[in-house]
């Protein structure tokens, strides 16, 4: 008998797989040996875990760590309750609806370079757009970004303001999708609609929920080029990020430094993401 | 249209205007500042509009850096754009039209491919020694390795719309598998590849990060990078700062206002059904 070639070859998915496995998949499993080394890029010295026990050492990186933490929950968080918020309300039928979706929705597409400039000179601590106007209200703004104890909450309301159309844009196509029927058993039931947000949206929006905790924790927990652009992890330490210290101990040519802090990074990505994911996919929506 | 409703949209506008326009209007009007009056860095009309003027200095700055950051930009974005839809559709068709023990593993490939984030060092290394490293080439590479996995994705999910009946069609015709895919698939496939193209396009085209680490030289450099390169050299001269990032903000708003519909419907694959 002669096997039949598949008119669906796996030689399609060569040129794919060569090039992910070289580029990505190779230095993955690479950064775990030469994170346990000095390392020149030339010659690797074995030194065990001393890059790891460095970096739980340094204050400094100790810091990078959490303000990660910090970030990327702080971020997820509000992006996914405000993100289910407006798209609520760019749901209802409001005056200017199409316009607004789009409003909302641009800041996404923008380089976050471009932003990362224009808001550190918005929140300049004395010229800045932002505390002048303060100040016409009688307010004494804050040094959004030349207060180390403020600073990196101020990239956080930056990233919201640049991610948060991503959020309800993924929510207003998760709401479009579920019946109008429940909605309307819900009133002929004499729901309230607060009723009606939180025992037919909330839990009828899950997927989309699933969708944007995910995307923004893992965005958030990598989040680079908007620090990098408006505080360079600075004043002092204070805003720094894992992403950000990779990229300083890189600079600095501590290179199996900086590839131990690539591994800690992965590592926790894996552990906040992996049982949050397992979590949402087993628990079942109750209505 | 209920009263209540006209209120809430014209305060949500009121809003919206405050917190999302005025910060494109100020690098707009900012832009077109002479060098004293933007260095205030007030919310005012331009005391003299220098639009032009801003515009003349900002390309010429440096030898012309920004046209060379553009060109080598368009060459990247193109490239592997070009190899993302075409690769990314490859395995997106045999990993939804065939079921064996390979799927599994591709998975699982997407998945890590979608969280972990890229090593750099490391990458770096694996650059030098095939002697990518500094090179355009090696940019659009990465650049495929790093937009795969969401390319597979979106391709995989559309593919599985498409009736196999075309595919069993093309056989009995005696189509070869290339045929099959180019002849038969890869048309069907235009509403996915114009989302993956646009999506894809300004994803690398605002790219920052990678070009940074993988990209350094000035003969290199990318459009992400004039910007950061000029913060520094242009921290007194705010209008030609603006006029940057005017600049740098123009592609994704031509690409956003011609495909709003495939943006979004890109970027919202996988929020219906989980």
């Amino acid at each position: 008998m002669t096997t039949r070639k598949s008119p669906y070859p796996y030689w399609f998915v060569l040129p794919a797989a060569v090039i992910f496995i070289v580029l990505f998949m190779v230095p993955t499993f690479a950064s775990l040996w030469f994170s346990l080394t000095r390392w020149d890029l030339v010659n690797a010295e074995f030194i065990g875990v001393e890059n790891y026990r460095q970096f739980f050492r340094e204050p400094f990186l100790i810091q990078g760590l959490v303000n990660t933490i910090i970030y990327a929950v702080l971020t997820s968080g509000t992006k996914t309750v405000l993100g289910l918020l407006l798209a609520v309300l760019l749901t209802s039928g409001i005056w200017a609806q199409g316009f607004l979706r789009t409003v909302v929705f641009f800041p996404v597409l923008v380089s976050t370079i471009g932003v990362g400039i224009t808001s550190s000179v918005l929140m300049h601590p004395t010229r800045g757009l932002i505390n002048v106007a303060l100040a016409g209200l009688g307010i004494h703004g804050p040094g959004w970004l030349t207060d180390p104890a403020l600073a990196l909450y101020s990239i956080v309301l930056v990233d919201l303001w640049k991610g948060i159309g991503l959020a309800t844009v993924i929510y207003i196509a998760g709401l479009a999708s579920i019946s109008p029927d429940y909605y309307e058993a819900a009133r002929i039931d004499g729901a309230t609609r607060r009723q009606m947000f939180f025992r037919v949206t909330v839990p009828l929006v899950k997927p989309a929920t699933i969708t944007v905790v995910t995307l923004s924790l893992i965005g958030g927990l990598r989040s680079f080029d908007l620090i990098w652009a408006m505080t360079r992890g600075g004043p002092g330490f204070s805003s720094d990020v894992l992403a950000s210290v990779i990229y300083k101990q890189y600079q600095a040519g501590f290179y199996g430094l900086s590839t131990a802090g690539n591994v800690i990074l992965f590592i926790l990505i894996g552990l906040i993401v992996l049982p949050l994911t397992a979590w949402f996919n087993r628990k079942e929506v109750d209505l | 249209m209920t009263r209540r409703q006209l209120y809430t949209g014209v305060t949500a506008l009121a809003a919206s205007a405050v917190i999302f326009i005025l910060p494109f209007l100020f690098i707009f009007i900012t832009a077109a500042k002479t060098k004293q009056d933007a260095a205030r860095l007030t919310f005012t009309l331009p005391a003299e509009w220098r639009l032009w003027d801003n515009l003349m200095e900002v390309v010429e700055a440096r030898n012309y850096m920004l046209l060379l950051a553009y060109f080598n930009s368009t060459v990247i974005t193109v490239a592997s754009v070009a190899l993302l839809v075409l690769f990314g559709a490859m395995v997106g068709y045999v990993l939804q039209r065939r079921s064996s023990a390979w799927n599994k593993l591709i998975y699982a490939c997407v998945l890590a491919g979608l969280m972990i984030p890229p090593a750099v060092v490391p990458t770096i290394w694996v650059l030098q020694s095939l002697g990518l490293f500094k090179t355009i080439s090696g940019m659009i590479l990465i650049q495929i390795a790093y937009g795969l996995a969401f390319s597979i994705l979106l391709f995989r999910s559309f593919i599985a719309t498409i009736p196999r009946d075309l595919d069993e069609a093309a056989i009995i015709d005696g189509a070869k598998p290339l045929q099959i895919f180019f002849r038969v698939i890869l048309p069907l496939l235009k509403p996915v590849t114009v989302t993956v193209i646009v999506v894809q396009s300004i994803a690398i085209f605002n790219d920052f990060t990678n070009p940074l680490y993988y990209l350094p030289g000035r003969e290199n450099v990318t459009v992400q990078l004039t910007l950061y390169n000029f913060q520094s050299q242009f921290q007194t001269q705010f209008n030609l700062l603006f006029m940057n990032i005017l600049l740098v903000t123009i592609p994704p708003l031509i690409v956003f206002i011609f495909f709003n519909r495939q943006i979004v419907a890109g970027m919202t694959a996988g929020a219906v059904k989980g």
